[in-house]
């Protein structure tokens, strides 16, 4: 119990991505695995997103403090106070990937549909024979 | 300029893709000199930094002065300043190749055909010489979304071979990122050195057991080793000529490449050799993908089909040598990449200036090939030879260490393979030889006394291409001793 309970995150992860991978392996209409896809790819993004997240914790930008003589002040600063910025940033890579791979399939997908007159896979590889 | 020369291989061909864009609008012929002039620009860097390596020792580019660390590290040493040089070679051969085919193949898509083809190349340099974990996802992105274009320019059954590549090629790298996401979570680094630093000091937990191999199967559905390989014959089957051409030598290669770097600079020969000992089972299946591979090839009548099936051969060749686990093994994998990158190119190059005059690729179609196209088929004969391996070509060499390789692990099973996979080229090639030599011309048939030779080869910017790899394959061969002194052995002394 206590191992769902720290690791929820992480467990939720997980279920979002196999259903995504399940669904990109067996399913036979070519849309469907493309959502799928973008499942799975969500389910990644939010691993990663996940990994570097912490109650309680901020943006990390740091305001800098400044006495009455315009000097700033020296100030301490506490990790876990800012959100871990590098997971954010891989993370918007990895969108604009997914949205490329995404419309790339999809316009793939309408051409197999002009080709073979349908999405379903066992039709298609029927019309191939 | 010269210190620069490590980001300029990548650079210039990312730039020039922009510009073949909005050039080849207004001036479709100008693109293909415009990819030629590139890659001869990237080859002259590419051999600017492998002679600083040989002789002043890796280099370290770091962009925009972040420190390694924390900024984008491209590291340069003596194994991926080697394979950047090949691809440089090999994407500057294949432009030269491409402008008839693609004229022929492709009509009024010249400049998207040649900016995709200048994006690939450039996601695939990136690939090998980065430092940085998921900098080289990304470049596995920006060069799998090109080559998912490439394949469907040709149309017809190309888009739902290229749709199964999209998927499995997706699967393949979310599964890399996922494998770097727990190296992330294990070490808060994403700079290679800097993680195996990280790594061989800390004790191995499971983290980085899945991580390892989360990344090794993304990797080997990259490749196509044997039981993931489904997508890669329909792909390379039913795409444009010169698409395959590009692909075939250089994808499957770099994806070996990126296995090697993760065992080599991620993580370490004794977490993978002693901690881990899967090495038996990787073994067996490398053995199983060459065996499968050599008998699916069998099957096939098409030749290019056949040749798609060797690929899947001898990517059993490189995942076995590597992991065989001593130094012959590793230096036969390395150098098999090279030779294989450069021997696939000289098969597909030939099977494409057939292609290009007779139409198909079909055995039946090969009757009195060597009458009619004696200098592709002298091509074609010096590329069958390497695949076979027979001695002054480089195909013999990669094989030569790997089955010392073999003998020194006591990997039996691997040795036979090796050899069977021989035999079987040897009886693939010499079926065509058969057919091609012996049986006379079809239309020609009627006039046994004086058969009639008509020499119609492919034009010259097809056949200087071929004649140029098939030189080099010999050349390599026969400088097998350098480059195994110079850049794969200082290479392996850091791993073992």
């Amino acid at each position: 119990m206590e191992f769902i309970i720290n690791y929820y995150n992480y467990i939720i992860v997980v279920i979002i991505m196999m259903l995504g991978l399940w669904g990109m392996l067996a399913l036979s209409n070519l849309v469907k695995k493309l959502i799928s896809m973008a499942i799975f790819q969500t389910g990644i993004i939010l691993f990663y997103i996940s990994m570097g997240a912490k109650k309680g914790a901020s943006i990390p930008i740091i305001k800098q403090a400044y006495d009455e003589h315009h000097h700033p002040i020296h100030q301490t600063i506490n990790n876990m106070d800012y959100a871990n910025p590098l997971t954010q940033i891989l993370m918007l890579t990895a969108i604009v990937v997914g949205v490329a791979t995404l419309g790339l399939g999809l316009a793939l997908t309408q051409r197999v549909y002009s080709e073979h007159k349908s999405l379903h896979e066992d039709e298609i590889l029927e019309t191939l024979s | 300029m010269i210190e620069q020369a490590p980001a300029l291989i990548v650079v210039i061909p990312l730039i020039s893709a922009l510009f073949i864009t909005i050039i080849g609008l207004y001036q479709p012929r100008v693109s293909w000199l415009l990819t030629i002039i590139t890659f001869a620009l990237s080859s002259i860097f590419a051999f600017i930094c492998l002679k600083q390596v040989v002789t002043v020792g890796p280099i370290s580019y770091v962009f925009g002065n972040w420190p390694a660390p924390f900024g984008i590290e491209y590291a340069i040493d003596h194994l991926n300043a080697l394979i950047v040089l090949m691809i440089c070679v090999v994407a500057f051969l294949v432009a030269i190749y491409s402008k008839h085919d693609i004229i022929k193949e492709l009509g009024d898509k010249i400049p998207h055909f040649y900016s995709l083809f200048t994006l690939l190349v450039t996601g695939l340099l990136g690939i090998t010489l980065t430092g940085d974990a998921f900098n080289l996802y990304v470049l596995l992105e920006i060069s799998a979304l090109t080559s998912y274009a490439l394949l469907a320019l040709s149309g017809g059954r190309a888009y739902i071979a290229t749709f199964n590549y999209l998927i499995m090629g997706t699967i393949g790298a979310c599964f890399y990122l996922l494998g770097v996401g727990y190296l992330l979570i294990n070490t808060g680094s994403l700079n290679m050195a800097d993680i195996s630093v990280i790594l061989s000091s800390n004790t191995y937990s499971y983290t980085v057991l899945v991580a390892f191999l989360f990344i090794m199967i993304g990797m080997w559905t990259k490749m196509a080793l044997f039981p993931l390989h489904s997508w890669l014959p329909n792909a390379y089957t039913y795409a444009p000529t010169s698409t395959s051409c590009l692909l075939a030598p250089l994808m499957t290669k770099v994806s070996v490449y990126v296995m090697l770097r993760m065992m080599t600079s991620v993580f370490n020969y004794d977490y993978i050799f002693n901690v881990l000992q899967w090495q038996h089972i990787i073994v067996a299946l490398a053995v199983i993908a060459i065996l499968a591979g050599s008998v699916l090839a069998l099957r096939q009548d098409n030749l290019k089909r056949m040749l798609t099936y060797l690929i899947v051969a001898e990517i059993g060749y490189m995942v076995g040598g590597a992991w065989l686990g001593n130094a012959n093994g590793f230096t036969g994998a390395s150098y098999h990449i090279i030779a294989d990158g450069f021997m696939t190119l000289c098969l597909f190059l030939a099977i494409g200036c057939i292609i290009y005059k007779v139409g198909d690729a079909s055995l039946s179609s090969m009757k009195g090939i060597f009458t009619k196209m004696p200098i592709t088929m002298v091509g074609f004969l010096i590329g069958a030879f390497s695949m076979i391996g027979i001695p002054p070509t480089c195909g013999f060499f990669s094989k030569w260490y790997l089955i010392s390789g073999a003998y020194e692990a006591s990997a039996w099973a691997f040795l036979v393979a090796l050899l069977i996979s021989s035999l079987v080229n040897a009886v693939l090639f010499f079926r065509i030889i058969e057919v091609g030599y012996f049986q006379a011309l079809p239309s020609e048939e009627p006039n046994h006394h004086h058969p009639k030779i008509t020499r119609d080869e492919a034009p010259l910017t097809m056949l200087i291409p071929l004649l140029t790899t098939a030189g080099l394959l010999i050349g390599i061969g026969l400088y097998t001793a350098d480059i195994v002194t110079y850049l794969i052995h200082p290479f392996i002394k850091n791993f073992l």
